[in-house]
């Protein structure tokens, strides 16, 4: 008999006695049920800006046309000179760089191309507010995942229209088929006494760009 | 000290030498009580806590009720996306599994994501046999396998060792340690980044584990912070993932459950810095899925202790335990340490070893574990459940033989009291022989002149 047999046998030999379960699902939902009255968080972007902060990402806002201006004072403040771009980023966030030489991902850059640019800038999917959360889904403008892996500087723009209140919304929102990669702040460890350092493997220097309210 | 846990003593004896270990208690109090808060203070904003607690647990059950369905399911979409599925009854053949992949691609090294499933099988022993060097990248693994020391917490394998300890393990070890290395955790981890970046770019093949599999998506999820498992999980061409078969969910939302109670209750985080998702052979990948049993199915077959499955490894149990805290992960002698390892491994592996029968009773079912799992598993009940199915030594069976035969009947309880009570002064203060054990902790209490039936019968409660 082959593992797979044997396993799915032991299996329902286990469970032959085994209960029905129901799941309740009485917490916060994406479609706002629960239990719990709905506290409408009013300032999505306020609470994600506090959420992102508490993570030592630093958090900016920015009106619809002042994107290209806070990019070129990040990439300049951060001694960005080579910045990874995905394909499908909106030109006008770039409009603003001078002395930046922009290493477009199409054709894909090769790994050690990658890992020596100073930094990428991407949009985002989805953005959650309670968490501090950023997620990429490797559609426009977010490009594959190595793209904002290798550099040690990831400038992340959040249309605040992306931000939502909590997980459930984030999960009802997103294709499982895509690869995603969810961001709370810069890559950290707690592996040395259990208390929390940023910067490790991942890009250790996070700007989250909010775009209007 | 070695990798292996075989032939260990039982937990008193290892328990014993671990808390006169001052350093170890020290690194364990701190790290653990640092935790500890952290954890409390990210639960208590979450307004839905306790429903999210329910719904864990419940969704976790569900699973394991119809646990075929939902393996068939996640192969069918593993596959269908371009996976490979395979499957290992046991350790033995989950090694010799990837072993065979590795093979195939020609390569001799691996990066690892940290895991506990190629930990419980011995992957990395294994595959050094047919001459594949398996690289941890995970810090906390990477202290472990650079000091050749054994993990002793799930989450962070070498809570044992300070900054101090680090480093010194990094000059000794780490070819490429820069010479002016601090015990700044950031100088450390900083040390860490440097000596693997060329590794992961250069390597071809990556092993994994993953927190879940979602049945209906055939989607894999790792939660990790440092990157390193983004590194493994999205440079090489060849990704193999070890998966136990208890680490499925049936659906896509199910995750709005999970993601928001693991980061909380493991690293107190409101969000780990990285969580990863894909479905089958992902941006030009290789991808193989290895559904591992090991012991798994025995754990299932058990009414009160199949719950033990519900667990996604958050390590909130151990953090928690007075016992964990003062012994530390070695003394358990498995890769699952602490409260959820003393039910886990004596189901898992049997108890046919000294250590292992021994398990069930390294607590003192105080239950915050209980309290602080978040899938409601009770830990408590299922080591009370173990100690009833532990081998028990003759001396104490005789004893409990005893005390069944004098309860059972009102006559022989009767009898036996008053004899005790007329023999009280020659009663010893501590027992005899094997059941010295038991007084050398406790005192026997005092033998009453009377009963208190004796009493009753003679005054008729005395004087109202």
């Amino acid at each position: 008999m082959s593992a797979r047999e044997t396993i799915l046998r032991r299996i329902r030999a286990a469970v032959a006695d085994a209960p029905e379960v129901a799941v309740p699902r009485d917490y916060r939902t994406a479609s706002g049920a629960g239990g719990l009255g709905g506290s409408a968080v009013q300032d999505l972007p306020g609470l994600f800006a506090e959420r992102v902060d508490d993570y030592r990402a630093t958090v900016l806002r920015a009106g619809p046309g002042e994107v290209a201006g806070v990019v070129a004072e990040r990439a300049a403040a951060r001694g960005v000179e080579r910045l990874a771009v995905p394909p499908g980023l909106p030109e006008e966030w770039l409009a603003g760089l001078c002395d930046v030489r922009l290493l477009r991902d199409d054709p894909p850059l090769a790994n050690d191309e990658l890992d020596r640019a100073h930094g990428v800038i991407t949009g985002c999917a989805v953005a959650v507010a309670e968490t501090g959360t950023i997620v990429l889904d490797g559609g426009p403008g977010q490009g594959r995942r190595a793209l904002t892996l290798l550099p040690d500087y990831h400038l992340c723009v959040v249309p605040a229209g992306h931000i939502v209140r909590g997980v459930p919304e984030a999960v009802a929102l997103l294709d499982p088929r895509r690869p995603l990669t969810w961001i709370s702040g810069p890559s950290a460890t707690s592996d040395i006494e259990l208390d929390r350092v940023e910067g490790v493997h991942g890009p250790r220097v996070l700007d989250v760009v909010i775009v209007g309210n | 000290m070695s990798g292996t846990f075989l032939g260990m003593p039982a937990f008193p004896a290892n328990a014993a030498r671990a808390v006169q270990d001052s350093q170890l208690r020290h690194n364990l109090r701190k790290a653990t009580h640092t935790i500890r808060a952290k954890r409390l203070s990210t639960i208590a904003e979450v307004p839905d806590w306790r429903e999210l607690r329910e719904a864990a647990k419940a969704v976790k059950d569900a699973t394991l009720r119809d646990l075929d369905r939902h393996l068939l399911c996640l192969e069918e979409q593993v596959t269908a996306t371009g996976g490979h599925v395979h499957w290992a009854r046991d350790a033995a053949e989950a090694c010799r599994i990837v072993a065979g992949l590795v093979r195939a691609t020609g390569e001799t090294e691996v990066v690892k994501v940290k895991s506990m499933a190629t930990q419980e099988i011995g992957l990395n022993e294994a595959l050094a046999e047919h001459g594949i060097e398996a690289y941890e990248t995970d810090l906390a693994e990477l202290i472990v396998q650079l000091g050749d020391d054994r993990p002793s917490h799930i989450l962070v394998p070498a809570i044992h060792r300070n900054r101090a300890e680090i480093r010194e393990i990094f000059l000794r070890s780490m070819p490429d340690a820069p010479p002016g290395l601090t015990d700044e955790p950031a100088a450390l981890a900083e040390a860490a980044r440097l000596h693997l970046r060329q590794r992961f770019l250069a390597s071809k093949v990556a092993i994994s584990g993953a927190n879940f599999a979602v049945a209906e998506t055939g989607t894999l999820v790792v939660l990790e912070s440092e990157g390193n498992g983004r590194m493994c999980l999205t440079l090489p061409e060849t990704l193999i993932s070890v998966v136990g078969i208890e680490k499925i969910v049936p659906t896509w939302r199910d995750l709005e459950i999970f993601l928001q109670v693991l980061p909380r209750s493991s690293t107190g985080e409101r969000m780990n810095p990285y969580t990863s998702t894909w479905t089958g052979a992902t941006e030009g990948q290789t991808f193989h899925l290895v559904l591992l049993d090991n012991g798994r199915t025995d754990v299932l077959a058990d009414e009160i202790g199949r719950q033990a499955l519900r667990c996604i490894r958050c390590s909130a149990c151990l953090n928690v335990c007075p016992v964990y805290e003062r012994a530390g992960g070695h003394a358990y002698g498995s890769v699952y340490p602490g409260p959820i390892g003393a039910i886990l491994t004596p189901q898992m592996r049997g108890m046919g070893s000294p250590l292992d029968a021994s398990l069930p009773y390294a607590s003192t079912l105080c239950g915050a574990c209980y309290d602080a799992c978040p899938v409601a598993i009770d830990i408590p009940e299922v080591l009370v459940h173990l100690r009833a199915r532990a081998p028990h030594p003759p001396a104490e069976r005789a004893a409990m033989g005893a005390a069944a035969w004098t309860f059972s009947r009102a006559v022989r309880l009767t009898r036996a009291q008053r004899l005790a009570s007329r023999l009280r002064r020659l009663l010893p203060r501590r027992l005899p022989g094997p059941l010295s054990a038991w007084t050398d902790t406790r005192d026997l209490p005092e033998v009453p002149a009377e009963s208190f039936r004796d009493w009753w019968s003679r005054t008729q409660g005395g004087p109202r």
